[in-house]
């Protein structure tokens, strides 16, 4: 009970605490500045965590011969070669200034095995993956977006708006229009709207989430929400 | 031969008959060119005041005077290739790189295989994802190691190692932490480097915690590095998000109220105020609605109705800009398929 639920619960408040009080009390500012590198080590070592939950997963599917093992060992077999390639910076020259220290080059390079990796593979399908999305974005939008009532036609005219303000038919559609009605423009209506109203809205949602995170901040600190020690358990 | 295979089929067969056409017409297709360059560096003399064990600086120097030498190759152009073999047949500067040929046209296949996914799920599509998972998992370890832990972890822990091997600029400090003879409490440095020393061994021991997760047993040790950054993120949170986007935003929405441009005339005045009047009210009426523990009713009411058209509007445009965001992707791939690999179109004038 002490060890898993009472000490985290007391490394959580005092290093919450750290943090904050280390942001206005200049005397223990390096505090916080520790806490946040020792931050940045754990979540890198976190990465670690992942691969070794990628492995085990997908070892075992191909050690049961799941459905689809073959996609397991591909992606095994892709993750070990990055891997290996990028921790040993196979392929990559030394520094120009430090050419006696072999691992001062950087890795990531163009032209090195980790680079090709990157440039040939990682950039072009994330990127082809998330141009995806535009297909089932509009579709889903096409079968989803209704005019039923004022807030949903006010949604629908904006995306409109926003949509053709950004392509060269904006531009072309409302050329037409005199120099006193500029602003009706559909390049300078998108960018009006933009800069208003999706400011004011952003502004208040930024607001709103701040306030939300302050108070489970506070909540966290004084120990009354215990929810993400898991089982439950707020105060 | 079901209606999917055929169609697979056709696809198949008029790429094929595409990518032929392209390979024997004009340049051809889908090639990457790279020149020759040459690193060669010669350590300066140091001064004759300078310590012994001073780190040695390196300068270029022509090749024959070189201590260290290597060879780079940087792309380039097609057109700069075909402009060099113009000049000088058969040279040897500017020629055609294999593996970042082979690189391209392995990209373009992997591009293809997850737009196939547009018609139907298949092999192809599942492979590339498959592909995907392993690089991108390996790729950010590999970027988190060499960029967070060896310059951070390592070079506090083990600062021998790091100058010799990655960062021979790293100064070693003069303290040990198993020689405690060595600790000169007086001297300037050595609060600092007990600091990191502490946080650094601390992150190292939090670290190794939570790889416990992985072993069969006492899954529970992992909840004593997450306790850690669950407290550091509420710590730093609370007080950063309150400070950037509660003070600053509500300070931007006040201010923005009145004009800062002198000399204008009421009218001018008055339209120079309106967006900053109206970011005003939006931000106000939104907070309404946002408000649950008043109920909805008269001003409040109609202001929480108010906010809801600036959300709807926010979300409207939200949406519009997302949208050109992946079309604007899904232009730049199709772009990478007929101008880089395949040769169709030249939009830089890369190839003449």
């Amino acid at each position: 009970m002490i060890a898993r639920r009472v000490v985290p619960m007391a490394i959580a408040i005092v290093a919450g605490l750290v943090m904050a009080v280390s942001y206005f009390v200049r005397s223990i500012e390096w505090m916080g500045e520790a806490a946040a590198d020792v931050f940045n080590v754990i979540a890198a070592i976190a990465f670690v965590l992942g691969a070794g939950s990628l492995l085990k997963a997908n070892l075992s599917a191909i050690s049961r011969r799941d459905r689809g093992w073959g996609y397991a060992a591909v992606t095994l077999a892709a993750f070990l070669i990055t891997l290996v390639v990028g921790m040993a910076k196979i392929g990559v020259n030394p520094s120009p200034d430090a050419p006696q220290a072999a691992w001062s080059g950087s890795q990531q390079t163009a032209g090195t095995p980790f680079g090709w990796i990157y440039e040939f593979i990682l950039s072009p399908l994330t990127a082809t993956m998330f141009a995806l999305l535009a297909f089932y974005v509009a579709s889903a939008a096409f079968r989803a977006f209704r005019a039923k009532n004022t807030a949903a036609v006010l949604l629908l005219v904006t995306a409109f708006v926003v949509l053709l303000g950004r392509t060269y038919a904006g531009v072309v559609l409302t050329d037409w229009m005199p120099a006193w009605a500029s602003g009706l423009r559909l390049e300078n209506l998108s960018s009006y709207v933009m800069a208003v109203f999706g400011t004011a809205g952003n502004r208040a949602i930024m607001i709103g989430i701040a306030l939300g995170v302050a108070a489970t901040g506070l909540r966290i600190l004084l120990g009354l929400d215990r929810s993400w020690l898991g089982g439950g358990g707020s105060a | 031969m079901t209606r999917q295979r055929l169609t697979w089929l056709v696809l198949v067969v008029l790429f094929a008959g595409l990518l032929a056409w392209r390979g024997f017409t004009g340049h051809g297709l889908g090639r990457v060119y790279v020149e020759r360059g040459e690193v060669s560096l010669a350590r300066e003399r140091a001064p004759a005041d300078a310590p012994a064990a001073s780190v040695p600086r390196w300068r270029s120097v022509p090749v024959e005077q070189a201590e260290v030498r290597w060879t780079t190759w940087s792309k380039v152009p097609p057109k700069a290739h075909f402009e060099a073999e113009a000049r000088d047949p058969g040279q040897d500067r500017v020629v055609l790189s294999w593996p970042r040929t082979i690189g391209l046209w392995v990209a373009a296949f992997l591009t293809l295989a997850i737009f196939s996914f547009l018609y139907a799920d298949n092999p192809a599509y599942r492979f590339t994802e498959a592909v995907v998972v392993g690089v991108s998992a390996a790729y950010w370890m590999v970027v988190g190691f060499w960029d967070v832990v060896v310059p951070k972890l390592l070079a506090t822990l083990m600062p021998e190692t790091v100058q010799a091997m990655v960062q021979p600029t790293l100064k070693i400090p003069q303290f040990s932490p198993w020689w405690p003879e060595t600790w000169d409490t007086a001297s300037d440095a050595f609060d600092p480097w007990l600091q990191q020393w502490g946080a650094m061994a601390l992150a190292l021991l939090l670290g190794l915690m939570l790889m416990w997760r992985l072993l069969p047993r006492g899954g529970w040790i992992a909840g004593w590095p997450l306790a850690f950054i669950v407290g550091v993120t509420a710590g730093r949170r609370m007080v950063t998000q309150v400070e950037s986007d509660l003070m600053e935003q509500a300070a931007s929405t006040m201010q923005s109220v009145v004009p800062t441009a002198q000399g204008l005339s009421a009218w001018d005045w008055a339209w120079a105020a309106l967006p900053g009047v109206l970011v005003l009210v939006g931000v106000v009426c939104c907070l309404c609605y946002f408000l649950f523990s008043v109920q909805h009713r008269g001003v409040v009411g109609g202001a929480a109705r108010v906010g809801v058209w600036y959300l709807m509007i926010t979300f409207g445009a939200a949406f519009g800009f997302t949208v050109m965001g992946r079309i604007a992707l899904l232009a730049d791939r199709v772009e990478f398929l007929f101008d880089d690999w395949l040769w169709i179109i030249d939009p830089n004038h890369l190839r003449g």
